[in-house]
């Protein structure tokens, strides 16, 4: 399919979705669907790194947070809308990223992991020890009820979930545009043997680079309409455990080989984990992920995506 | 103002006998991530196991939980040993263990904090200790014992383990294992039997060194996340498979960390540890005694 096309489509099905969900006329669905969508963003761009380059980030959580507190701190300086602040936040991510990589990705890839892991607890204590932005006391966002535009008025939660839709759809359709590109291969070989593709004189260094920038970026983007969501952002719910290891067991759920295996996983992963919440406890729903995650990369190594393109392969004669 | 000399020597002091304490949790990453190439960075979520476990032996028997951690080295030999079969027969034999085996021990991390925090809360847990309140006073220097003590059972770890490495052909083995897996094989000993024992010696440290954690300080849950970082930036640190190299690189950010938090508030000493370590990571990766 052409990417125009594709792209046509994911707007079409966003569109639709959102018509459902606006049939159904309950507020919760847009409050629960809005962290089902975030968790969408997140996983792929997770999987733009882990999935695509074979380099595993732990520090989702941090990228998360740094775009959730770039929205705090233009939000004290001065008020802007958020579609910009998701481009701002989009920026110091990917800044982020870049740096970030540029330390570590000329290493084993078990140090830039651990690196990762360290880059969130710095920059939390950072947050933490840092006043203007709330402290460990966390900072207050009032967002408004509703949201007048065009003549239209929709509550504010709709809003929020509209501008995540279309996170989902930039992240979906940058995914596939990297796999079907140079990009895209690029990464593969580094994948299955970055020796070798070092030697055929693939620019490894450079695209390590390339995608940790953009898998940071989209995750910024993730958390930038975040504290307009919660309403009260403090550093341990934005650096939040379960944002990094959901990034990581959606992918690795669903398959990371192509864009619908995070897809897949953080529909079905966060679904569960919202029906959860409701009916159980936010614990036990975060042991489940856990659990499936062990699980599955034990048992189907290649997520359900893998799984069930296998069966559909050995059926064919 | 005059420069706070007493506040300094005290701060280094305590630094060093915190640091002591690190070779402890530490020397099992160095065997696991060192030696063995397995990036378990589930290590402290072990350790904090410990710590519970000790809590709840001294909790209902009233046993000192040193003596605790000891008794349970065994069976976190044994725990280690099983661990480490899982992620041989999922991982490394299919040559997977970077991207599936790393998330596996993460799952492994998740699991048990979560079940942690879903059977004992995430209040603050401490034991029950002759040791834990008194000090050792000299002039102007205070040595806790509850420092004191895990620094030097620490240290005596460390020379048991220094010495079954170097002097016994199963320690030998060990060590041989992360320079060339055939070599051994013709030595007549199986690399994967090696690997684990190796393994569940370095999960059985933890047992002990969790012991120690919550002598030193009470332990939730989630506290296990700071020594993530402390953990590999000691390993990193002081070079990878060294033990000598663990001995500075624990004594190193104990010091760092004890000098940060007496002058700049504790608030700060977590990010010392990572802040260590990435640049360890970007300026010398082989680390202070690297191969």
């Amino acid at each position: 399919m052409r990417s125009w096309l594709f792209t046509l489509v994911c707007i079409a099905v966003g569109a639709i979705t959102y018509a459902v969900m606006r049939g159904v006329h309950s507020e919760y669905l847009f409050v629960a669907g809005y962290v089902v969508l975030e968790f969408v963003v997140l996983a792929t761009a997770w999987n733009i790194l882990g999935g695509y380059c074979g380099y595993v980030n732990f520090g989702s959580a941090a990228f998360f947070a740094l775009g959730a507190y770039t929205t705090i701190f233009f939000h004290k300086a001065y008020p802007l809308p958020i579609p910009l602040l998701i481009a701002l936040s989009a920026v110091v991510s990917g800044i982020a990223g870049l740096g970030m990589g540029y330390l570590t990705l000329r290493l084993r890839g078990a140090f830039f992991s651990i690196a990762t892991l360290a880059l969130a607890v710095v920059l939390q204590t950072l947050v933490v020890n840092w006043d203007y932005v709330g402290g460990s006391r966390g900072a207050y966002v009032i967002r408004p009820q509703a949201l007048s535009a065009f003549g239209l008025t929709i509550p504010y939660v709709e809003y929020l979930f509209l501008l995540m839709l279309a996170l989902v759809v930039i992240a979906i359709t940058t995914a596939r545009l990297i796999e079907r590109s140079r990009l895209g291969f690029g990464f593969a070989t580094i994948r299955d043997d970055e020796l070798a593709a070092e030697a055929s004189g693939v620019p490894t260094l450079r695209l390590k680079l390339i995608a940790t920038t953009l898998s940071g970026a989209l995750m910024g983007m993730a958390g930038a309409p975040f504290p307009y969501y919660i309403g009260y952002l403090q550093p341990a719910s934005a650096f939040g455990l379960e944002y990094a290891v959901n990034s990581i067991a959606m992918p690795m759920i669903g398959g990371t080989g192509s864009w619908i295996g995070p897809l897949v996983g953080a529909l079905l992963l966060g679904t569960i984990q919202q029906v959860a919440t409701v009916t159980i406890s936010s614990a036990v729903n975060l042991l489940i992920v856990g659990l499936l995650l062990v699980a599955f990369v034990i048992i189907a190594p290649n997520g359900l995506v893998g799984f069930v393109t296998q069966r559909l392969r050995a059926r064919e004669p | 103002m005059d420069f706070p000399l007493e506040l300094l020597i005290n701060a280094v002091i305590a630094g060093v006998l915190l640091g002591g304490f690190y070779i402890a949790v530490t020397v099992g990453i160095s065997i696991a991530f060192g030696m063995l190439d397995i990036v378990n960075i589930a290590h402290p979520a072990f350790i904090i196991l410990g710590s519970y476990i000790a809590y709840i032996v001294n909790a209902q028997t009233g046993l000192d939980p040193i003596l605790a951690g000891v008794l349970m080295m065994p069976v976190f030999y044994v725990l280690g040993a099983a661990v480490y079969q899982v992620y041989y027969l999922s991982f490394e034999r299919r040559g997977q263990e970077a991207l599936r085996g790393l998330a596996f021990f993460f799952g492994i991390l998740f699991i048990t904090e979560v079940g942690l925090v879903l059977v004992f809360g995430v209040d603050y847990r401490y034991v029950e200790a002759s040791y834990v309140g008194p000090a050792l006073h000299f002039a102007f220097i205070d040595l806790p014992y509850r420092l004191l003590i895990p620094c030097i059972l620490s240290l005596v770890m460390l020379g048991v383990l220094d010495l079954f490495l170097s002097r016994t052909f199963l320690g030998r083995a060990i060590k041989a294992v992360s320079q060339d897996q055939g070599a051994l094989a013709l030595m007549a000993a199986n690399p994967i039997r090696i690997k684990r024992i190796a393994f569940g010696i370095s999960i059985a440290t933890t047992a002990l060194a969790g012991a120690f954690l919550i002598i030193i300080q009470p332990v939730e849950p989630s506290v296990g996340r700071e020594y993530i970082g402390r953990v590999f930036a000691i390993a990193v640190l002081g070079g990878l498979g060294s033990l000598p190299g663990t001995v500075i690189g624990a004594m190193l950010l104990g010091i760092v960390e004890s000098i940060t938090a007496t002058f700049y508030g504790p608030s700060w000493a977590p990010a010392v540890a990572f802040g260590f370590l990435l640049l360890t990571l970007a300026f010398r990766p082989s680390g202070l005694l690297g191969r």
